[in-house]
Order: C-alpha cells, then sequence, then structure tokens
C-alpha cells in the first residue's frame, strides 16, 4: 500500500479499494518501525491522523469528498499547526504549540488530507543537509550515511522511504529542490506568492515559497492544486486564482523550446550527474522538444547575492525570538538583555547565530549600500538573465545540485562549501521564478535531479513537462533500498 | 578577510546574541568566510541599476480597514514564559 502515489491512493479511496482508516494505519505502521532509521519526522501525530481518517472515510463514503479526502500527508514543522507543536527544528521553539493552522495547513484540512505528522528540518530553513536541526540530522534513505539535503530533508525522505506519499516543503534557496535531487523524488517551488506565507515560519520574507514534494509531477500537481491561491492575510501572496495544475499534464510537449545554460554545466560539476542530465535532455528532444543554448553570465553571483539578502532578512525575522511572548527563555536572567542576549545565545544553533550575525553586519550603519543595496541590485541583474532566456525558450533545464548526497559530517567545518550546494538552485528564488527538481538517473549509485525552471506563473507548464519525462522514463519508480 | 574579535562583539550586542568568549574566535573565521564570500559582488558594476524589492514588481495589496480577527488574548498569553494580570513579565527594566 506504502508503494501507492497520491493519484492512486484517491482514486482506490473513491473506488472503496480501502479506506483511508486502513492507508493511514498503515503507514503510522511504518513510520513507527522504520523512522528510527531516518529520523525524518519530528512530531508523529497518529491519533488525530486516525480519527481524521475515520471523518474522511464517513465522507467518502457520503459522496460528499473534496479532492485529497483521506489521503495521506505531512506538513514541515515549520509550518503552523494549531495545537501541535511546530519547532521549526529549533531548541528555540521545542515547547511552541501554534493557537493556529497556517494557510498551508487550512488548504489540505479543507481539501480532506489527513496529515501524520511534522517532518525534520535544518533549523529555520537554513541548511543544505537537514544537519543543523535541533532534533538530529535526517538519514538519506538511499545511503543511511549520507545526507538527505537541506533544508525540507525530513519531507523529502519521508517520501523517498515510502512513509508518506508526499509532503509540503519551503524552498528559499533550493530547500525543496535540492533535497528532491538527493533523494529521487519530485519537488515544485512555485512563483514567489503563488502560495500563501500566512502561518509559514519567515526565514528570508523576499524568497521564501511553500511547495510539494512528492513521488511524481502528477502528485505535485495535486497538491499544488489546494496549496497555492489567493489569501489576503499575506500581502505578498499573488492575486491569482486558484487553479487545476493537473488539467494540462498530458498536452504534448511537440516544439517545446528547452534552454540550456551553458553555465550550469561547467567547473564544480560533478561529470556523473553532468551526464545524467544530458541524457534526460536527449529523452526530451525525443519527445520534440528543442534545446537552445541559453546564458545566464550573472548566476555566478547569485550565491553572493543571496549570502547577504537572505540572513538580511533573516536577522529582522528572527529578532521576533526574544525569550518574552514564546518560544525558549532563559533560567534565572539579571536583567531584560541578559534575558535577550542569553535566550538568544542558548535557543539559537550555530548556523543560525550565524546568519544572524552576517545580516546584522549587512544591515549595520555604513553597510547597508555597500551590501543590501548591492545585493538587490545584482538581484536584478540576476531576473534581467532570465527574463531575457525566456523571450527565447519556454523552460530552462540543468542540474539541480553539483553533487549527488554527501556524507554526514563532510561539508559541515566549512560553510561555505556547503552553500555551495545551492549553487544552481538560488538564482531562481532571487528572480522570484518557479523550479522543480525530478529523478533522472543515478550517479555513484546515488539519485540525480534534474532542475526545470519555467517563467513567471508557468507551473502548469512545469508540470506538464516533468509529466511527460515521467511518463516516457521510469526514473521516479526507483525505491531507495529497505532499511535493515 | 578576517573579522576581528571588537567586530564580533559588536555584532553579537546588535544582534542580542552572547557569544561565549570560547568560541569567539571560531565565529570571527567563519564570519569571515562568509564576508569574503559575499564580497565577490563588490566587482560588479551596478551603476543606476534599480535595487530590487518584489520579482514581479508587485505593490503592496490594501485591505479594507475593518476587525477580522477575534481577540484571542488568553490563548497567545498561555505562550509565554512568564505572564502576570494579562501582560507579559519581564526583570524590572526601571529603579
Amino acid at each position: 500500500m506504502h508503494q501507492l502515489t497520491i493519484a492512486e491512493i484517491a482514486r482506490g479511496l473513491r473506488d472503496k479499494q480501502f479506506s483511508s482508516v486502513e492507508i493511514t494505519s498503515h503507514l503510522l505502521e511504518r513510520i513507527q518501525q522504520l523512522d528510527g532509521h531516518y529520523n525524518s519526522f519530528i512530531s508523529v501525530t497518529g491519533e488525530q491522523a486516525l480519527t481524521d481518517a475515520a471523518a474522511a472515510d464517513a465522507r467518502l463514503a457520503a459522496g460528499d469528498a473534496p479532492a485529497l479526502c483521506g489521503v495521506p500527508i505531512a506538513h514541515k514543522d515549520i509550518f503552523c499547526t494549531s495545537g501541535v507543536r511546530t519547532s521549526c527544528g529549533s531548541k528555540m521553539l521545542d515547547n511552541f504549540v501554534p493557537p493556529y493552522d497556517a494557510a498551508v495547513v487550512e488548504n489540505f484540512n479543507r481539501a480532506g488530507a489527513v496529515s501524520l505528522g511534522k517532518t525534520n528540518m535544518d533549523e529555520f530553513a537554513m541548511g543544505s543537509s537537514n544537519e543543523s536541526s535541533f532534533y538530529g540530522p535526517v538519514k538519506n534513505p538511499w545511503d543511511l550515511e549520507r545526507v538527505p539535503g537541506g533544508s525540507s530533508g525530513g519531507s523529502a525522505a519521508a517520501v523517498a522511504a515510502q512513509l508518506v506519499p508526499g509532503t509540503t516543503a519551503t524552498d528559499t534557496g533550493g530547500s525543496i529542490r535540492q533535497p528532491a535531487a538527493l533523494t529521487g523524488t519530485t519537488g515544485l517551488k512555485p512563483t514567489y506568492g503563488r502560495v500563501s506565507r500566512w502561518g509559514m515560519i519567515a526565514f528570508a520574507s523576499s524568497l521564501d515559497q511553500g511547495g510539494p514534494i512528492a513521488r511524481t509531477a502528477e502528485d505535485a500537481a495535486l497538491m499544488l492544486s489546494v496549496m497555492a491561491g489567493p489569501d489576503t492575510r499575506d500581502s505578498t501572496c499573488l492575486e491569482r486564482p486558484q487553479r487545476d495544475y493537473s488539467a494540462s499534464l498530458n498536452d504534448s510537449i511537440q516544439g517545446l523550446k528547452i534552454g540550456v545554460p551553458k553555465e550550469y554545466f561547467g567547473e564544480g560539476l560533478d561529470s556523473e550527474i553532468g551526464a545524467r542530465v544530458q541524457e534526460a535532455l536527449q529523452a526530451y528532444e525525443k519527445l520534440g522538444a528543442e534545446l537552445v543554448e541559453v546564458s545566464l553570465p550573472h548566476s555566478k553571483l547569485a550565491v553572493p547575492a543571496y549570502y547577504v539578502i537572505a540572513p538580511a532578512e533573516a536577522s529582522a525575522n528572527l529578532s521576533r525570538f526574544d525569550g518574552v511572548r514564546y518560544g525558549y527563555r532563559c533560567e534565572n536572567p539579571a536583567d531584560l538583555r541578559d534575558l535577550y542576549m542569553r535566550s538568544r545565545g542558548e535557543g539559537f544553533g550555530e548556523e543560525v547565530k550565524r546568519r544572524i550575525l552576517v545580516g546584522s553586519y549587512a544591515l549595520s550603519a555604513g553597510y547597508y549600500d555597500a551590501y543590501y543595496n548591492k545585493a538587490q541590485q545584482v538581484r536584478r541583474l540576476i531576473k534581467q538573465d532570465f527574463v531575457d532566456a525566456f523571450q527565447k525558450v519556454d523552460v530552462i533545464m540543468g542540474p539541480t545540485a553539483p553533487n549527488p548526497a554527501f556524507k554526514l559530517g563532510e561539508k559541515n567545518a566549512d560553510p561555505v562549501a556547503m552553500y555551495l550546494e545551492d549553487i544552481y538552485t538560488i538564482a531562481t528564488n532571487l528572480a522570484g521564478l518557479p523550479g522543480m527538481s525530478l529523478p533522472c538517473g543515478f550517479a555513484h549509485g546515488l539519485p540525480v535531479g534534474l532542475q526545470i525552471t519555467g517563467n513567471y506563473l508557468d507551473e502548469a507548464r512545469m508540470l506538464n513537462v516533468a509529466h511527460q519525462f515521467q511518463q516516457a522514463s521510469d526514473w521516479h519508480t526507483k525505491t531507495a533500498p529497505a532499511a535493515e | 578577510m578576517a573579522v576581528d574579535a571588537q567586530t564580533v562583539e559588536k555584532l553579537a550586542e546588535l544582534a542580542r546574541i552572547a557569544i561565549s568568549d570560547e568560541t569567539i574566535d571560531e565565529v570571527s573565521n567563519r564570519l569571515g568566510d562568509v564576508l569574503q564570500l559575499v564580497d565577490q559582488l563588490q566587482a560588479i558594476n551596478t551603476e543606476g541599476v534599480e535595487p530590487m524589492a518584489h520579482p514581479l514588481d508587485e505593490v503592496q495589496v490594501l485591505r479594507a480597514d475593518r476587525v477580522t480577527e477575534p481577540n484571542r488574548r488568553e490563548e497567545f498569553l498561555a505562550l509565554a514564559p512568564q505572564t502576570e494580570a494579562g501582560l507579559y513579565l519581564v526583570p524590572k527594566v526601571i529603579d
């Protein structure tokens, strides 16, 4: 049963092949038996899930079932869930039980989905390996000595290990696409503003965007159709109506123009990954697509610009964790200053503190123009590269990550080396474009991700293009070896 | 590029994050690495380029000025480490 995709589960439930209680119990049992190997969940809400599943079964029986009625999913622990601890992977929020649901959680509840719990993540979504979580690292189901990527490492690993068919995730610099690539799953980061950020704990507000991780593009489309839509409670959420992203999955891609940026195949790319991506591009040619070389000349500046903008915004966003209103407070503060200093010093992990300090530097008096303003100008140059490329092509493709899953601890000592793992994904966030990663083979025995970047608001086409590849290949059906 | 201990202490004060004396060298070195990475931006000519605030150049959405949220004071206060008489409690700030 755990091999089933969301589309298959939704169909099976409607055709009464099994009940939501049956599949929910089966997956909860699997989580209990296997997640000790992966650590992909921070909280499992089994009792609530079974109650919700029973309610879903009643609605299915009554013929009054919304789109994902009875389908099990899990939420990244960055989305606030009413009555369920929402930690954001941090000691700071270890005791935080939100009194409300995030917009994304509301949307899935409305669609009848059954949440099994909250998935592990890098602390405050800052990381590319899921090693900065207060709750310990997540292990990659393909090799338990390797990382699953991050920051949505738990969401990706849980799907790869077939503990749940789909999860919510967030992507600020690659945190959906990179873990999807490293675990052989399909992940989608929508256009900035497609999905409401209300109740999604903020990291870098001009870059953060929620999206799904699943096994197939078809499932990602089903999830996005539920997740995305306008929300007046998030002033950056786009006023574009909710829509059905599945409707065009089967459209022909004959004549599709695929841009291939030469900058994404240079130094630093693992040669086997490069080969797998080239093979995927050839497969697209066989499907009738045309490859067009494009150039993104400012792409090498994406990582430096990001490591000004994201920490600057993070330093402002994370100032709300003050030990006064919620979250961690130090023992016996001597005075108010001591309360702030020690609550934050003890409550945040090393990477989070480092980024807050970098952000404080970039925003401090005398440096604002040299750093933050400069980075925002470079950001426009990066965006313009994409705008120019999309004059000539429909989608852009390349590798999602330069390396396959690396060993736990391998890049911990060198933050800059870790940052460069996001070298191909970050530009998409800076430009605000939608992006996907889907499995396209193996390098050194580990999954490889093909990245698709779409034009603004062109998620439906991106999903169509990904689905057509998955109709003609079977990489997305490969499963990680069973944990022993 | 190294960041000296004095700068780290100043940043820690600005960010209200206590950093222990034992870790200050480590923090200085790592901050230096990050700043060296971002200093690549300085070589780029950005004269006349408008800084980018929103990818789609959308404007701020306004909504009608009316009450939509209920008052949930008790629920929010229940999350705080310390409260008294419906207020958040912190160490004494005035003598």
